[in-house]
């Protein structure tokens, strides 16, 4: 009866991620490039991992395939249980939509549209009913402290609160897996912390799930779990060095 | 996934934040639009104030007018029998189905009355003018069959040359005026008509006996119309058949020569004055329903900057659940709302347009509601073809490559 245990297996322990014998091969002309060489890796339910390492290793890739923006070449990629490796485009939408939350670099955040909208926007696409939009996308952003922000534009507000207002739109559809994609690379080191601690807290306090992809040691190691990419393949995993991440807690805890 | 609502709110934010853009973008439109409207206001109107001030001419009437022998030397000898007498009148007077017959002797000069001198057209008619035309008399009285026998030297006035001759609120009744030096007796006075469709005013008139601009004035022995009332509008066709019959038995043309007369009704002169209204509409249309077309190119223009300027809002849209048939939706809608609202302006610019049109020009105007309905509706037709493509083009964007785009 083994396929009453895998049943078992996928409601219970299932985690988040798992991907076997990934890979991604993009074909240039003539050339082929190996993002990914076959990876194996498990991202449990409450895990905080940073994904590290030099451009052209396959973080990004990795990320883009686990974001269900794109389907891997080969291998398997079951999400919440589910089999999503070769679905299509509307299918993975439609999964990003319900279960996916994504911070960007760059915050992407509409221009000339109040952060209150640039909140509720997944869910317009999600189908929730206005007042219920308003009502959670309010409960998000004070969840990240934007709260007083709500109808000011992008362009009033600083980078840190603007990633902020990204944070909390990736929170509104209640994601099981949050992408953030270099979130502090445009920030100073000071507003870095403080989006790094937001992250933190969510982790921590509301239990989500939360993917860091950085080529910054000193943002990675506010991280749980690193993991680390080169030409394709993940040359190390393991827990952060906590050393970091206790003081970090404790200067949170005297101011 | 999503609700149309939630989709054209998308669009409406969307649009509403490039509002200087979105306006522009709609200009094409409007002005189409506009033009369809002014034009057709001015040609339906046109149209029917000429069928208007046709039908006041009196529509049972049927007008017969000497052939043209102009036209080959040959033919000139025929000229004695190529002209219509009063004789010819009085024989189509006799016809079943005839109500009415005048002649028409038109002259064209100076009629001097006291002090007062104007240049006006001396028509030389029978009673029966004012039933074929339907036109009331003001003051006085009309001549009678006694005066065209005794070629009488009485006269009836138009309002115009009642205003001209006799300025100051003088009553000419009874008053004597000259034309071509032969005075003539007032002894009544006819309701203004007002323009006629061709623009002249059919009122500037001084109606004789025809017999007496005949005889008395011209000399000539032939008439410049005949002027023949059917009984009822189904008589017209056969009153014209018999008229054509027993014109060419009295002017002796054998069959298979061309007649030296033409008989037309009025009828089929409103039919074609108002065909060739309609065409021109329809052509005037036409060249403001291309200039509707390119508005839409425009639109499709925008679109494509658009589509290309907000390729990261795309990628942003797509990442966070949006699937590539609701930013198709989503820009479609965008080029629909764009369209439709142009319309919606361009109607609004098109009425004040015509408003202006009908106030400085003093033309008739006539917007019809179907027009209407049809550009709205032709506007937003432009919109949803001219953006399918930007529409199509933003939706068969990679996410992950829209997300990147610098």
């Amino acid at each position: 009866m083994l396929w009453m245990e895998e049943i078992i297996v996928a409601t219970t322990l299932e985690p988040v991620v798992r991907v076997e014998g990934l890979r991604k091969v993009y074909s240039l002309g003539d050339s082929e490039v190996i993002a990914l060489a076959g990876i194996d890796l498990q991202i449990q339910a409450g895990e905080f991992i940073a994904v590290m390492g030099p451009s052209g290793s396959g973080k990004s890739t990795f990320m883009q395939i686990t974001g269900l923006l794109d389907n891997p070449t080969e291998g398997r990629y079951f999400f919440e249980g589910t089999d999503v490796s070769h679905l299509d485009g509307d299918a993975r939408a439609d999964i990003r939509s319900r279960r996916l939350g994504f911070v960007f670099q760059a915050y992407n955040l509409l221009p000339r549209t109040s952060a209150l909208e640039n909140v509720e926007l997944p869910m317009v696409y999600a189908g929730v009913p206005a007042a219920e939009r308003a009502r959670i996308a309010h409960e998000k952003m004070g969840i990240v402290g934007v709260a007083h922000l709500a109808q000011h534009h992008p362009n009033q507000m600083s980078g840190g609160q603007q990633q902020r207002v990204a944070i909390a739109r990736s929170l509104v559809n209640n994601p099981g897996l949050i992408l953030a994609d270099e979130p502090t690379g445009a920030l100073d080191t000071k507003t870095s912390e403080d989006v790094m601690r937001i992250f933190r807290e969510l982790n921590e306090q509301e239990g989500i799930t939360i993917m860091l992809v950085t080529h910054e040691p000193d943002i990675a190691a506010h991280a749980k779990r690193i993991v680390t990419f080169r030409d394709g393949h993940v040359v190390s995993d393991g827990p952060s060095t906590t050393l970091r991440y206790a003081r970090d807690d404790k200067s949170g805890e005297a101011a | 996934m999503s609700d149309f609502k939630g989709i054209f709110r998308l669009a409406l934010q969307a649009l509403v934040r490039n509002k200087v853009r979105s306006m522009l973008t709609m200009l094409g439109i409007v002005i189409g639009v506009a033009a369809v409207i002014v034009t057709v206001a001015i040609g339906s109107g046109a149209r029917v104030s000429v069928q208007n001030s046709i039908s006041s001419l009196g529509s049972n009437l049927i007008v017969v007018q000497p052939g043209s022998v102009t036209s080959s030397g040959a033919r000139g000898g025929f000229g004695t029998a190529s002209t219509l007498t009063p004789a010819d009148g009085m024989a189509i007077a006799q016809l079943p189905g005839v109500s009415a017959v005048s002649p028409a002797v038109t002259i064209r000069t100076q009629v001097v009355a006291g002090g007062n001198n104007w240049q006006t057209t001396v028509t030389g008619v029978a009673p029966t003018y004012v039933q074929i035309r339907t036109w009331p008399m003001a003051s006085g009285t009309f001549f009678t069959q006694n005066d065209v026998n005794d070629a009488a030297k009485v006269a009836v006035l138009g309002q115009t040359d009642v205003s001209e001759l006799f300025p100051g609120g003088q009553n000419p009744i009874g008053q004597t005026i000259l034309i071509k030096g032969v005075p003539f007796t007032v002894t009544g006075t006819l309701t203004a008509l007002g323009q006629s469709s061709l623009g002249t005013d059919q009122d500037d008139t001084v109606l004789i006996p025809y017999t007496s601009a005949m005889q008395r004035i011209t000399g000539q022995t032939t008439v410049n119309q005949l002027m023949v009332s059917a009984t009822t509008t189904d008589e017209i066709a056969p009153v014209q058949t018999e008229v054509t019959t027993l014109l060419e038995q009295r002017h002796a043309i054998a069959a298979g020569q061309p007649d030296d007369f033409q008989v037309r009704n009025l009828q089929s002169i409103a039919a074609a004055a108002s065909s060739t209204g309609a065409v021109m509409e329809f052509l005037l249309a036409g060249v403001a329903a291309v200039s509707l077309v390119v508005g839409g190119i425009g639109i499709m223009n925008i679109m494509m900057v658009s589509v290309t300027e907000r390729t990261r809002e795309i990628g942003l849209r797509m990442s966070v659940g949006a699937r590539s048939a609701t930013i198709l939706r989503q820009f479609l809608t965008e080029a629909t709302v764009l369209a439709a609202c142009g319309g919606v302006i361009g109607v609004v610019a098109g009425f004040i347009g015509t408003f202006v049109v009908a106030a400085l020009a003093k033309w008739p105007t006539q917007i019809p509601i179907a027009w209407v309905l049809f550009s709205i509706a032709f506007s937003a037709l432009v919109g949803i073809f001219f953006g399918y493509y930007p529409a199509k083009k933003a939706a068969s964007l990679n996410p992950i490559e829209a997300l990147r785009f610098e």
